[in-house]
């Protein structure tokens, strides 16, 4: 199959593309998921501002 | 060649260190030096990981081997894009994150030290990064001066200096936001060449199917016979091919380098640090979208370009890749970029293989630099004073130790390949030393600290002695040779063909082992030495 006799080279061929593809669709399927809420965002940075200091 | 190459290297030094300046601007306190303030957008986080990830040892020292190798070395492509993408982004990156945010962490040694609650984790973390960092940093240094030598003729030493010092420069004024704005700059060259470089490749070749099939039928060509013969190692069955089960060449591929290249990137200092870079999963989620289709066009298509290179090498000048490009696995890729495409495309090639190299080696000084002040000088040490001046000396001082190692390395009897040899090796002993323990810590509340310290010594230990005194690669190291006159302890002895196996496949089990026996042995004593409000405050929301 495309020129290559061993199909264990076809197959990760195959999943080297498929892998990227995962990804990609990963990444537009939870494009908007996971923002984080503001008041704990600056109840941490206020933690750190603390730390530095 | 020459006018075209000092033209596009001028406008991209000067793109690259407007950048730098810019990060310099933004860098504000020790956090940004650190982590960029934390507020990184998903893109230029996914590009800066992929080009940290990628450096010009993967592709031109990896795509050397897929010359020798063949299309097996996919199965590392894969690797890189599953586990180094979706796995270390979805089930890795986010834990990171929120406990690094949590537990207010700048750096991964200090990640771990604070989950552990523990001095010597983050010391010891950090001094194996201060320590081995260094070689692996040396072998991209090297990788780049070689290059800028090979193609301005400009001596080693200058090359290398003058490699070393634009990067040093943007690392040490703008930190971490310095390092991520170059480095996704410079993974958009690396995107493009790679494209460039593929489409050549196959079009050359007369198509998809017809390049595999001209490669397939190469094998028998009775024509390159004896160069196979002189040239590849015992187990090759053809490029476009598996090596034979259990041969040198099949362990080479499957347990050193697609094993301990593949599975090694979960645990790269340099790599997870990025994580704890952006503010919410959002970017992380964003950031796999990009991700995937950068890592599969960076050593995709370098082992896809790298195996076909026998066909065109082959119809130029009759013999196969490695032997036209006089048996220096380093140069088939550069000699494959000469004697097929255009000048202009040479020119860009050059810059995005300097920009691979400077993406890699600013994020390695950074990382060590960081280790070396922060984790090791500031905290293990108990050293008072300002962080970003610690941080910003102990840069200095890698940089220096890692530019020397490069200068002397030249002079050195080192061996072809020693590009891709260095980058698996420090890969490997981040498998072996923090893999079992990262993942202890992201995933099992219950693991106790005695078990995560003895974890990373077994593991590092069992690197130390595999590496330099077991494997065949131990003979670059030259240490086992002082000691013993012999180049691996098991050469010439019954249980020789144990230096085909690769360290990971050693290590990694060894380490797994010793931290699950503590953990036992700890876990009847039926009490945690890790304070509960640490854990508690750890996976709060992780």
């Amino acid at each position: 199959m495309f020129g290559i006799p061993d199909l264990t080279i076809v197959a990760v061929y195959l999943l080297c593309i498929s892998s990227a593809l995962l990804c990609a669709v990963y990444g537009l399927v939870n494009w908007n998921k996971g923002g984080e809420l503001e008041s704990q965002q600056i109840e941490e940075e206020a933690e750190w501002e603390l730390g530095e200091h | 060649m020459v006018f075209y190459s000092i033209i596009v290297v001028i406008v991209f030094l000067l793109i690259t260190i407007f950048l730098g300046y810019l990060g310099y601007k933004n860098t504000k306190s020790s956090q940004d030096f650190l982590l960029a303030g934390r507020k990184t957008h998903p893109l230029i986080m996914a590009l800066s990981y992929g080009a940290t990830f990628i450096s010009t040892s993967a592709i031109v020292g990896f795509g050397g081997l897929a010359a020798n190798m063949g299309m097996g070395l996919l199965w590392l492509t894969f690797f890189n894009v599953f586990i180094g993408i979706f796995i270390a982004f979805v089930l890795f990156g986010k834990k990171t994150r929120r406990m690094g945010h949590r537990l207010n962490a700048h750096t991964f040694p200090e990640l771990l030290g604070k989950r552990f609650e523990s001095k010597f984790i983050q010391g010891f973390a950090a001094a194996l990064i201060f320590l081995f960092m260094p070689i692996y940093a040396a072998s991209v240094i090297k990788g780049g001066a070689n290059f800028v030598q090979t193609y301005f003729g400009i001596p080693y030493g200058i090359s290398l200096l003058a490699f070393v010092l634009i990067v040093a420069a943007y690392v040490w004024m703008g930190g971490m936001k310095a390092v991520m704005y170059t480095d996704a700059f410079q993974a958009c060259i690396m995107f493009v060449a790679m494209m460039v470089l593929l489409i050549t490749a196959y079009v050359n070749l007369g198509g998809f199917t017809a390049a595999h099939q001209k490669l397939t039928d190469l094998f028998s060509n009775p024509a390159i016979q004896e160069d196979i013969a002189k040239s590849v190692s015992t187990g090759f069955q053809g490029w476009t091919s598996m090596p034979k089960g259990g041969s040198p060449m099949w362990w080479s591929l499957v347990s050193t380098i697609v094993l301990g290249v593949g599975i090694g990137v979960l645990a790269q200092p340099q790599l997870v640090v990025r994580f704890m870079t952006v503010k919410s999963d959002r970017e992380l989620n964003r950031a796999v979208f990009s991700g995937g289709i950068f890592i599969l066009a960076m050593t995709g298509v370098a082992f896809v370009v790298g195996a076909l290179s026998n066909v065109l090498l082959f119809e130029k000048t009759g013999k196969i890749a490695i032997m036209a490009a006089d048996k220096v696995n380093d140069n088939i890729i550069p000699l494959f970029i000469k004697s097929f495409l255009p000048e202009w495309f040479a020119a860009i090639f050059l810059v995005s293989m300097l920009a691979a190299a400077m993406s890699t080696l600013s994020s390695q000084f950074h990382t060590m630099g960081t280790a070396a002040g922060r984790d090791l000088y500031e905290k293990s040490f108990g050293k008072k004073g300002n962080t970003l001046t610690m941080t910003k000396t102990a840069t200095l001082v890698v940089i220096v130790l890692s530019t020397a190692i490069a200068w002397s390395s030249n002079g050195l009897p080192i061996a072809d390949g020693i590009i891709a040899k260095f980058t698996t090796m420090f890969f490997e002993l981040t498998t072996a030393a923090f893999l079992p323990v990262y993942v202890g810590a992201l995933y099992f509340k219950s693991l106790p600290k005695a078990a995560a310290k003895w974890g990373m010594i077994s593991g590092s230990a069992a690197w130390f002695v595999w590496t330099f005194f077991v494997h065949s690669n131990a003979s670059y190291m030259q240490i086992c040779k002082l000691l013993t006159g012999k180049t691996s302890i098991v050469l010439g002895t019954s249980l020789e063909k144990l230096s085909m196996v690769g360290t990971t496949f050693i290590a990694l089990p060894v380490a797994i082992v010793v931290l699950a026996a503590v953990w036992l042995a700890k876990g009847r004593s039926g009490k945690l030495d890790i304070d509960e409000k640490v854990i508690d405050k750890c996976f709060a929301n992780v």
